[in-house]
């Protein structure tokens, strides 16, 4: 038994090595863009001791849909928490390294994470609307926030959220009733126009998509390409497809690297590094 | 320099890997039947048999038959598998090499015709047939090594097939030349050489596509589109990755 369990943890720790020997010293491919939204510079993310994320530098430009791919673990979803401050919500969790918006740190002691989380907004993989009306999900942001001065303008706030959404022909006319009575695509539609309520710069989307039909998935889409033009959109999905479709570039993480980024059409049609080839055409690593 | 089935065999999904191998293994038959096709037809210039040009139609027939397959096959890989990066190259260039070798095996076809009306016609000249022969052979072991070229994701042998291809354009063109000489000093022999003109036209379109695959298996493996561009020019590109 005992010697069963040494073999084991022999073969594990040559697997890792061998992982280890695979992955980049440098991140491959440009991780600048001239136009900079939000910008990493040696990050790395511990939980505990373990080391979730690191060493990541990497820029997320202006008006771009960038996705994160990579198998389980690889700390995309990390990563992604990190751009708004979600991690600060679990104890054992320690960023080190710089992430800015527009020049500001985010994880300066003097920023109001209330209000970065209303610049950086974020869509989770469950729909999760508030137990409220549809119209009080759109505008309980805007309200905490003071976005607008009077119900003329909050309305005016939640019929815009909801036509970029694309939701707002769905439900204009029953405003009043409980967003959980909505289907799951029109729900995380709704997610998303509550996000977008409150006038973000940046969308964070951990994968918005995985609990919806292909259906709901292709409106979602469509909706991320309507918006990239007025917002810069983080998304970490799961679907190699929907990352090939929806993003301008691509960034591949593997054990808490962030492996190679590039144009989402160079990676999927001529990756540079032997593990993002083998993660994006699904061979064996 | 790596290998085909080596490469494939390494999906998660087993399915996937077979669905692959069998687009590979029916390229390379196809290819086969192609290369074939091209040394019948050169074999009938050289000694005229009607059992030989019907050989030739039999595998003109197998080889559009393939064609269709092929493309069959692509578009169930696409539409089941969406491949992606070095499996998404695979499935293209298949599909390209694929038309590639239909052409070939037309070339041939037009090849055996031309043979066939000389036979019909009674004509005996011997004038050009040693081009043809030099010529003829080149293209065949051209169209034999891209395909090897493919099977071994070979792109040292890619390369040396684009340099051999412009020494059967030099060859073709100084065959022109001689033939046109020859015209101009014996004119009853025009209608004989100029239906060897159009055979050896057709045996280095043969050449032709010999190096559209070598091309083809150079973007497959480099992920670079080399089309176009002079061997000189190709070799730098891959150089400078």
């Amino acid at each position: 038994m005992m010697e069963a369990t040494m073999t084991d943890t022999v073969t594990a720790a040559k697997e890792q090595k061998m992982e280890d020997r695979l992955l980049p010293d440098k991140t491959i491919g440009e991780v600048h863009v001239d136009d900079a939204r939000m910008t990493a510079r040696s990050v790395d993310v511990y939980y505990g001791d373990k080391c979730a994320i690191n060493n990541v530098t990497l820029d997320i430009g202006v008006g771009q849909v960038i996705s994160f791919i990579g198998p389980s673990g690889c700390g995309k979803s990390t990563f992604l928490r990190c751009l708004n401050r979600m991690n600060d919500t679990i104890d054992i969790c320690r960023v080190d390294g710089e992430i800015k918006i527009d020049q500001d740190n985010i994880y300066d002691p003097r920023i109001d994470v209330v209000s970065l989380r209303a610049r950086v907004g974020m869509v989770f993989q469950k729909p999760n609307p508030f137990p409220k009306s549809i119209y009080d999900n759109i505008a309980y942001g805007p309200r905490i926030h003071g976005l607008a001065n009077n119900k003329v303008e909050l309305d005016e706030i939640v019929e815009l959220s909801l036509t970029r959404a694309g939701l707002w022909n769905e439900v204009k006319d029953r405003l009043d009733q409980p967003g959980t009575g909505l289907s799951g695509g029109q729900q995380q539609r709704l997610c998303i126009a509550r996000a977008i309520a409150v006038s973000p710069e940046v969308i964070l989307m951990d994968e918005p998509c995985s609990a919806l039909d292909p259906i709901a998935t292709a409106k979602v889409e469509e909706l991320i390409h309507e918006l990239r033009e007025q917002y810069t959109i983080v998304i970490v999905t799961h679907s190699m497809q929907q990352a090939a479709r929806v993003s301008d570039r691509t960034a591949y993480f593997h054990l808490g690297t962030l492996v190679e980024v590039g144009e989402t059409k160079q990676i999927f049609t001529n990756p540079t590094h032997e593990l993002t080839q083998d993660y994006i055409t699904g061979r064996f690593g | 320099m790596g290998d085909l089935k080596e490469d494939f065999a390494r999906h998660i999904s087993s399915e996937f890997n077979e669905e692959l191998e069998e687009l590979c293994a029916d390229l390379m038959k196809m290819g086969g039947l192609a290369e074939r096709q091209v040394r019948l037809a050169v074999e009938c210039q050289e000694q005229f048999d009607s059992a030989l040009v019907d050989q030739i139609r039999s595998a003109e027939n197998s080889v559009n038959a393939w064609e269709i397959r092929i493309d069959e096959l692509v578009a169930g890989v696409i539409a089941r598998r969406q491949p992606t990066a070095s499996d998404l190259r695979l499935v293209l260039v298949v599909s390209k090499i694929v038309r590639d070798l239909e052409r070939a095996g037309d070339e041939a076809s037009k090849v055996a015709l031309m043979a066939q009306q000389a036979h019909e016609s009674g004509r005996t000249s011997t004038v050009g047939l040693v081009e043809v022969r030099s010529i003829g052979e080149q293209v065949i072991r051209l169209l034999g090594d891209s395909l090897t070229a493919f099977a071994r994701l070979d792109v040292d042998m890619a390369l040396d097939i684009a340099r051999r291809d412009k020494e059967v354009d030099r060859v073709y063109q100084s065959a022109l030349r001689s033939l046109a000489t020859f015209m101009i000093e014996d004119p009853r022999e025009i209608g004989h050489v100029l239906n060897v003109m159009w055979v050896l036209r057709a045996l280095e379109r043969v050449g032709d596509h010999a190096t559209n695959i070598a091309e083809h298996v150079i973007y497959l493996v480099k992920g670079t589109d080399v089309r176009h561009l002079s061997v000189t020019n190709v070799e730098e590109t891959l150089k400078n990755q």
